[in-house]
């Protein structure tokens, strides 16, 4: 199968107080397209930093991260930045809606970033998707946890991403919010054929993904059900 | 596979869009931001109104500034040859002598000093003399009529029809005279004048010998085209007879130049407030991107490329520039028609108001510049913003980069302060002196800062209770205020405390004061044979004779072998009639600062004079130079023997030139008697009785003077005030507006505390006590500068002694503090208020 996205002898060292610190650690493995992959370990083993590496926010300090056939480690970061517009979704442990925007326009932002057209009825149709056309006027103030998490589904999934990178998706929401929220990302994705890529500590919701990727300490400790093994 | 990289294209009209939409719930936030540099473009486009205005009356009125095409003046006699060609010059010819002298009303018995002027001719040949009634102007000329000024009308509360005594004959008052060309109403306050017809002034017996005459004569052409040519083709034969040319062009050069300090200094006070405006800016647009941080990563996040979030910045601080830019120039338009009320006095024009979209224009752009300008060191700053910031609030960079384009905005920014403060001052030096003062002043307070916080860091003892720890350690923690507050406080505190101080400078150096040992009574023009008479009459009022010195009237004929033909760079020295005096010792106001006074010379030895060390520098010479001097035809030779330092303000009679006695004692001369008056009724008779006596005798009534010198005064004082407060107005906005902004760094912590548990009150405390040190350091550094600036500028500039007022520096330091902290508390006080968990939702 072909893969969307491939890591390659990847390291990430950050300065701090004039000091190396090594976060991740000759990281290797690549994603099928239209998989979903879950990315776990404890706190502080990489996770975060890997999902960055690998949706274009951040370079990686060696290696090759190449996304949709593009190599991003030879892209400035304004060149990232189109690649992200055009093939990756994000959605935010803390939702991370723009707060002077409304629903809508949170939800028309990708769209029209890449100068598509018809963006207000499309997005009103993700709006609709995920429950919340009547609160497409709505301001993230005005909107629950679990509603301003609905949206950002809506504006993840508003360009028709090729891989789509979820960062604790349910972390700041209860049980049962989390559940439809869950619930909803796997129908959207399913119905979108995109990749997903699930950054969590909860097994549960890592469960339920074709693979997982255990880090621990910068390195990849385990990679069940593995669509690419060295 | 490799992939095609994406294009992306983003039309402007999108990042429009996005700044519109970003913008929602922060406008009136970032028009408080921007509130900073309204009153600054008022205060310009006042000023610049002001200036346009003025000169367009000034060019629309200069006619009737002159009255004349072409005025020839002199002090003077006139040679025979002269008098030839002022006889043929013209179509339409007037003349007119001016000289102080006392006039006494006969119904009320009051006399005083006026400004005489014999008048022959239809002068002015533009304008009018204004009276009341309107047909005394021009017939007063007809009979032994007079032209009183109004001020001296309402004086003595004359009427239309009473008598006027002017030296031996009296005149019939015609009329009231409201206003003459060119006149200031200040001046007409100051030497109030009186008009009388030349063909009776013989007949008054006022002119002797060494009296000072100014001899004007006015011309009409028919066609005026050619006056300034002539003026410059005769300018050499002019200057030898002692003539000096006035023209209608001449006139509003003059006029234009004399405003050019006026406007130079009101400018400069509307700049200072905007330099405040650009702290203000700074420091609000910084805090307003710390708070974009979340919105732009999360757009960058999404495929925004970093210079389209810096446009999206840049177009919401563009607009919201120019929305305070129009407001400022609405706001200075309207308080242009303050301007001439206030300055109403000092202008010799009708000055009539209108709109000038010229200073509306450069008002506007310049408000313009500034937003954009002190907001880019922070909207460049966007550009740097990551994307991970979205997915973690803090992350450490892999090695930071200065970014080149700060340099150059920072560059830029000192190029406009340096460039606007030169188009103010016009001279490079001043600039220069003014803009490192101001860099001076920015890095000392970053330094403080600096300081502090590591000062604060070092020494803070664990034993002292959580809310004082807690409110100290806000001032070197992450996301402290300390380097932004104490910058911004600081320079307000400095501006603010620096205007008081120098208004206070400028106005304690013009006031004088006459103690009850002074004289305030001043007699001159007395003539050698009025001498006794005079000392007779004084004594007969149990009046002391204070201070009586000779006058003799002198001019330079030659400085060191030169005379003015050959020595054409110091003409000045030549030109000008001196008023020596000759005395035996020196006086108390007196100080010989080089060479030796000598105070009595033998004939045949050779005169040794003093000068006054300032008069010396002006005229080029020094100690051992030779000067001869031409007293009324006798030619004197001298040798500069001593320079002096004379204290002008002190209450007698001062000279430039002092020679010894033992020379000039049977030279022409008149004396000046000083007295001191115990009332103003005593005041009243004896000038009665002098005018009667001695009708060419001037009185100066001091007391009358400082009355009027303070009424003088307190109108330059009102319109120093006037414009400085601009800049104290712009200070407390910027001061406040800094403390609000700052607000919500410590919003979440506050909240987060409160969420722990934490009463309001401890957290109030928390915050005056972070607050209340940081206004104590801010303030005081902004003090300790002002006091700093404020002596270098009365020892260098204003040449006078600066002692901090001490109750008024401890009141100003005392409210910038009470300021900061009541604005801090209010501040967080608000937050306080809601439920904590609304706050912590919305996350801020």
């Amino acid at each position: 199968m072909e893969s969307i996205l491939n890591i390659r002898n990847v390291n990430k060292i950050y300065q701090s107080a004039g000091r190396e610190l090594s976060v991740l650690n000759q990281i290797n493995f690549s994603i099928d397209r239209a998989s979903t992959v879950a990315i776990t370990g404890p706190s502080g083993s990489g996770k975060t930093t890997l999902l960055g590496l690998c949706a274009g926010l951040d370079r990686a300090t060696n290696g090759t991260v190449e996304l949709n056939g593009i190599a991003l480690e030879k892209l400035n970061e304004d060149e990232r930045a189109a690649v992200r517009n055009q093939y990756v979704g994000f959605i935010f442990q803390n939702f991370q809606l723009l707060p002077t925007l409304t629903a809508l326009e949170n939800v028309m932002v990708p769209l029209e970033l890449r100068g598509a057209k018809n963006i207000k009825a499309r997005a009103l149709d993700l709006l609709d998707k995920v429950g919340l056309a009547d609160r497409s006027h709505h301001y993230p103030v005005q909107l629950s946890g679990g509603e301003q998490q609905r949206v950002s589904l809506a504006r993840a999934f508003s360009n028709q991403p090729a891989i789509l990178f979820a960062d604790e998706p349910t972390g700041n929401l209860d049980a049962e919010t989390s559940e439809k929220v869950i619930k909803l990302l796997f129908d959207l994705n399913k119905d979108a054929g995109t990749t997903l890529v699930i950054v969590t500590h909860d097994l549960e919701l890592a469960a339920r993904t074709s693979r997982t990727i255990k880090i621990k300490g910068g390195v990849i400790v385990s990679d069940e059900n593995p669509g690419y093994a060295e | 596979m490799q992939n095609k990289l994406p294009k992306q294209s983003i039309q402007l009209s999108w990042l429009f869009k996005m700044a519109w939409r970003d913008s929602r719930k922060n406008r009136s936030r970032l028009l408080l931001f921007i509130s900073s540099i309204v009153l600054g473009i008022a205060a310009l486009v006042a000023v610049y109104s002001f200036k346009d205005n003025l000169q367009h009356d000034i060019d629309a009125q200069a006619k009737e500034l002159t009255g004349a095409d072409l005025v020839l003046d002199s002090r003077k006699g006139v040679s025979k040859a002269m008098q030839k060609m002022l006889d043929t010059l013209g179509n339409d010819r007037s003349q007119e002598k001016t000289f102080a002298s006392m006039i006494y009303f006969k119904k009320g018995g009051g006399s005083r000093l006026v400004q005489m002027k014999a008048l022959q001719g239809d002068y002015p040949y533009y304008g009018t003399l204004e009276t009341l009634p309107v047909e005394a102007g021009h017939q007063f000329q007809s009979g032994q009529d007079a032209l009183v000024d109004q001020t001296l009308m309402l004086q003595f509360g004359a009427k239309v029809g009473d008598s006027l005594k002017v030296g031996d004959i009296s005149f019939k008052i015609l009329g009231t005279l409201v206003k003459a060309p060119g006149q200031t109403g200040i001046a007409a306050t100051v030497a109030p004048t009186v008009y009388i017809p030349m063909q009776f002034l013989a007949k008054t017996n006022l002119i002797k010998t060494g009296s000072r005459i100014n001899n004007k004569f006015y011309y009409r052409f028919d066609d005026p085209s050619g006056v300034d040519e002539w003026v410059k083709k005769h300018e050499t034969k002019l200057e030898s007879e002692g003539f000096d040319a006035d023209t209608v062009e001449s006139r509003k050069e003059q006029t234009g130049r004399s405003f050019k300090d006026v406007n130079r200094f009101l400018a400069l006070s509307g700049f200072i407030a905007l330099l405040l405006g650009c702290v203000g800016v700074g420091s609000a647009i910084h805090v307003y991107i710390q708070e974009k941080l979340s919105a732009v990563a999360t757009l960058r996040c999404l495929g925004l490329k970093a210079r389209h979030a810096f446009f999206i910045y840049l177009i919401q601080i563009f607009f919201i520039g120019l929305v305070a830019a129009v407001l400022g120039a609405i706001l200075g338009t309207c308080i242009q028609f303050l301007l001439p009320i206030v300055l109403k006095d000092f202008l010799p024009v009708e000055i009539t108001m209108q709109v000038s979209w010229s200073a509306v224009a450069q008002g506007i752009l310049l408000g313009l510049i500034i937003s954009i300008l002190f907001a880019l060191p922070s909207l460049l700053s966007v550009r740097k913003i990551s994307p991970l910031n979205a997915i973690r609030i803090s992350f450490e960079r892999t090695g930071k980069k200065q970014d080149p384009l700060i340099w150059l905005v920072y560059v830029l920014m000192i190029a406009f302060v340096v460039g606007f403060t030169h188009l103010q001052m016009k001279s490079w030096l001043q600039t220069l002196a003014f803009t490192m003062s101001i860099g001076v002043a920015f890095l000392l307070l970053i330094l403080l800062s600096q300081t502090l916080m590591f000062l604060v860091r070092k020494l803070l003892p664990d034993s002292i209770s959580y809310l004082w720890r807690q409110g100290f350690a806000n001032l070197y923690r992450p996301n402290n205020q300390t380097l932004m507050l104490t910058v911004s406080i600081g320079l307000s505190t400095a501006f603010i405390c620096t205007l008081f101080f120098v208004q206070g400078i400028l106005m304690s150096r013009v006031t004088l004061s006459s103690g009850s040992n002074q004289p305030n009574m001043v007699m001159f023009d007395i003539q050698n044979a009025q001498k006794k008479g005079l000392d007779s009459l004084t004594k007969s009022f149990k009046l002391p004779l204070m201070n009586q010195v000779p006058v003799i009237t002198m001019r330079i004929e030659e400085i060191n072998g030169k005379t003015s033909r050959a020595d054409t760079s110091n003409r000045r020295a030549y030109r000008n009639e001196i008023r020596a005096t000759y005395q035996d010792s020196l006086t108390a106001a007196e100080k010989i600062v080089e060479g030796k006074w000598i105070g009595k010379v033998k004939p045949n030895e050779t005169v040794y004079i003093s000068l006054d060390q300032r008069y010396a520098q002006q005229i080029n010479v020094g100690i051992n130079d030779k000067i001869v001097f031409n007293v009324q035809g006798m030619m004197i030779p001298t040798v500069v023997g001593s320079l002096r330092e004379v204290n002008w303000s002190r209450m007698q009679t001062n000279f430039r030139v002092v020679f010894p006695a033992g020379i000039l004692e049977q030279a022409p001369q008149f004396h000046v008697l000083m007295t001191r008056v115990p009332s103003n009724e005593v005041s009243a008779k004896f000038q009665g009785e002098v005018v009667q006596n001695f009708p060419n005798v001037s009185v100066i009534d001091l007391d009358l003077v400082l009355k009027l010198l303070d009424e003088l005064l307190g109108k330059i004082g009102f319109v120093i005030q006037f414009m400085a407060g601009f800049s104290m107005v712009t200070g407390w906005i910027v001061l406040i507006s800094s403390v609000l902004t700052s607000k919500n760094q410590r919003t979440k912590e506050s909240i987060l505390l409160r969420t722990m548990g934490a009463s309001k009150k401890q957290i109030l405390a928390i915050n005056a006590i972070e607050y209340f040190f940081l206004g104590v350091f801010a303030a005081g550094a902004g003090l300790i500068l002002a006091i700093g600036g404020s002596w270098a500028l009365a020892k260098y500039t204003f040449d006078a002694a600066f002692i901090p007022p001490f109750p008024a520096t401890v009141l100003l330091f005392g409210s910038v503090i009470l300021l900061v902290v009541v604005t801090g508390i209010l501040s967080t006080r608000s937050i306080l208020n809601q439920p904590p968990l609304k706050i912590l939702r919305t996350g801020s």
